[in-house]
């Protein structure tokens, strides 16, 4: 007996605080899809309405950001694979001259991120001409010490044999790490994906510092610039261009739930 | 020098420099500028010893930041560690609804901050907001949460809390599910009370996750700022400031890049000494005794 109360008050428990978690994403989803008058007035039959997210798309460049923010996570999820791949390769692979305090260096970027840094990576910026360009909020990122220390972890559990083996059939060391080390190290790539993906699509205070024009802003940047504006946007209009914002991930981490769920955590752990 | 050791440095190449550049290059760079003076203009910039550090003992805004990080760090930190557990037991085991639950309690992870922000500053916009039409029903008057300096820090808190615990959950599900059952079958055996299989198993055996967790979780207390500059601006006179979004308005809004530095020397203090107690303290404690 005493055990199903238990279990009552624990299945209680749980629902109260999923539906504390769960009530801002409602709320903004109730705004976004109901006229302006019901901001505030829950409903049931109250009428829904895309209008919101019209308004939100015709009163600010979306397409353009989200273009923007594509190109941006592309480019640099496409750039840390294959920098960290072949830095991976050789720490996990090769003994050499140097080797502990090179992965030592790599290291200390886990703790202290180009983020932390804005000043000196802007004055960089400037003097390599590329303040304001996409390709500038992604460079700091492309060499992902992160990326290096989870895939030298996944190549150091490969057997050698699979390497030397390879070696004989007289293969080079391009196509060891092409055919034999990143098929094998797959999960760990997607891991890392959406990782990273998510990491850069929601980054905001870098290319708030580095961008200044529609041109090379992404949509968390739009979307401050968006909500900032003091022209009276309605809050239903706000919330739509909010879930906009945030909509293809939202919808990603529904479709690939365990994927996303499996990925951070194998990605955190280490 | 051998083949391998040129193949190795060739591989490397790329990525380090890419990592020196924008990591090591610009922290060395920080802590230079933080003994030189901000050029402005004609006037060159010039070494200053010791003064920006003067300065920042005697600034009354980097003292009550860095006093709002540490507030915020002590109670956002052990609040979503104590929720993710909580939120790990609950799904570990059967429960009506399961996959609900634990994706409503993960989905904030994935939204952006800044997005995050913008659906909580609706809650509480003073009058309109929805915290202020509930209190309204029980008669309570309007409050200006964000705009109260007793309040602003706090509701800065309640939004990384709610973003933070659903990712610290999924590690501690991980730890749950890596506890062999049989420990808990011989407590039961012996009639532990369900209080004391938490204290003297479950809890000793989350030891490393949480310590994971904290570092983790220390890091972005620093770091994570973007909710600052939708909702309260850091404000009222920096009662909802922190450290980086502080260095953020010296360095972009004063364009004073010098004192900037040092802020961030502060910021590099604090990273490194967690990076070194972590090594220290990650190998000893945390193993099982």
């Amino acid at each position: 007996m005493n055990l199903s109360y238990d279990r009552i008050l624990i299945t209680l428990g749980a629902w109260l605080l999923a539906a504390m978690w769960f009530l801002p994403l409602a709320y903004a989803v109730w705004t976004a899809f109901h006229p302006a008058a019901y901001e505030t007035r829950f409903e049931l039959f109250a009428p829904l309405t895309l209008e919101n997210f019209a308004k939100a798309w015709a009163q600010a460049p979306f397409a353009r950001y989200f273009l923007n923010t594509t190109m941006l996570v592309v480019m640099i999820l496409g750039a840390q694979i294959v920098l960290a791949s072949f830095a991976a390769y050789a720490f996990a692979i090769y003994q050499f001259r140097g080797k502990g305090i090179l992965f030592g260096l790599v290291l200390v970027q886990l703790m202290i991120m180009p983020d932390i840094l804005l000043v000196e990576n802007y004055t960089t910026m400037r003097q390599l001409g590329l303040v304001d360009t996409i390709f500038a909020i992604g460079l700091p990122y492309m060499g992902s010490a992160f990326a290096i220390f989870l895939l030298r972890q996944t190549f150091m559990t490969i057997p050698q044999e699979l390497n030397e083996a390879a070696k004989i059939e007289g293969a080079g060391t391009l196509t060891v790490l092409w055919r034999v080390y990143v098929p094998l190290a797959k999960p760990t790539y997607l891991a890392f994906g959406l990782v990273s993906v998510s990491a850069h699509w929601n980054n905001f205070l870098w290319p708030l510092i580095i961008t200044n024009s529609v041109e090379t802003r992404p949509l968390t940047v739009g979307l401050s610039v968006f909500a900032a504006t003091d022209s009276g946007v309605e809050w239903s209009v706000i919330n739509a261009a909010t879930l906009l914002t945030s909509a293809p991930l939202l919808l990603g981490f529904l479709l690939f739930q365990r994927q996303f769920v499996q990925s951070f955590m194998r990605a955190g752990i280490k | 020098m051998k083949r391998t050791t040129i193949h190795a440095w060739l591989m490397l190449l790329p990525a380090m420099t890419l990592l020196v550049a924008f990591t090591h290059y610009p922290a060395i760079k920080t802590i230079i500028a933080s003994f030189w003076t901000t050029g402005r203009g004609r006037r060159e910039s010039q070494f200053a010893g010791l003064d920006n550090y003067a300065k920042l003992l005697g600034d009354d805004v980097f003292w009550q930041v860095l006093g709002n990080n540490l507030i915020y760090a002590a109670i956002t930190i052990p609040v979503s560690i104590a929720l993710a557990i909580s939120m790990a037991l609950f799904v570990n085991k059967k429960l009506l609804g399961r996959s609900a639950v634990r994706m409503a309690y993960f989905t904030p992870t994935v939204l952006p901050l800044i997005a995050v922000a913008n659906i909580w500053l609706f809650f509480y916009t003073p009058g309109f907001g929805l915290i202020d039409q509930i209190r309204g029903l029980f008669g309570l008057p309007e409050q200006n949460w964000m705009g109260s300096p007793s309040t602003a820090l706090y509701t800065m808190m309640a939004v990384t809390i709610w973003k933070e615990a659903g990712f610290f959950m999924i590690f501690y599900l991980a730890a749950l599910q890596a506890i062999s059952p049989s420990l808990y079958e011989a407590a039961e055996i012996e009639g532990a009370p369900r209080w004391a299989v938490f204290r003297r198993i479950t809890l000793p055996l989350l030891m490393p996750t949480t310590l994971f967790v904290s570092v983790n979780a220390v890091i972005n207390a620093f770091r994570m700022i973007d909710h600052i500059f939708t909702m309260t601006g850091g404000g009222p006179n920096n009662a909802s400031s922190l450290l980086l979004f502080y260095i953020y308005e010296v360095a972009f809004r004063q364009w004073n890049t010098a004192y900037a530095a040092t802020l961030t020397v502060v910021m590099l203090v604090i990273l490194a000494a967690l990076a070194i107690g972590q090594f220290f303290f990650l190998d000893r404690k945390v193993h099982y005794k």
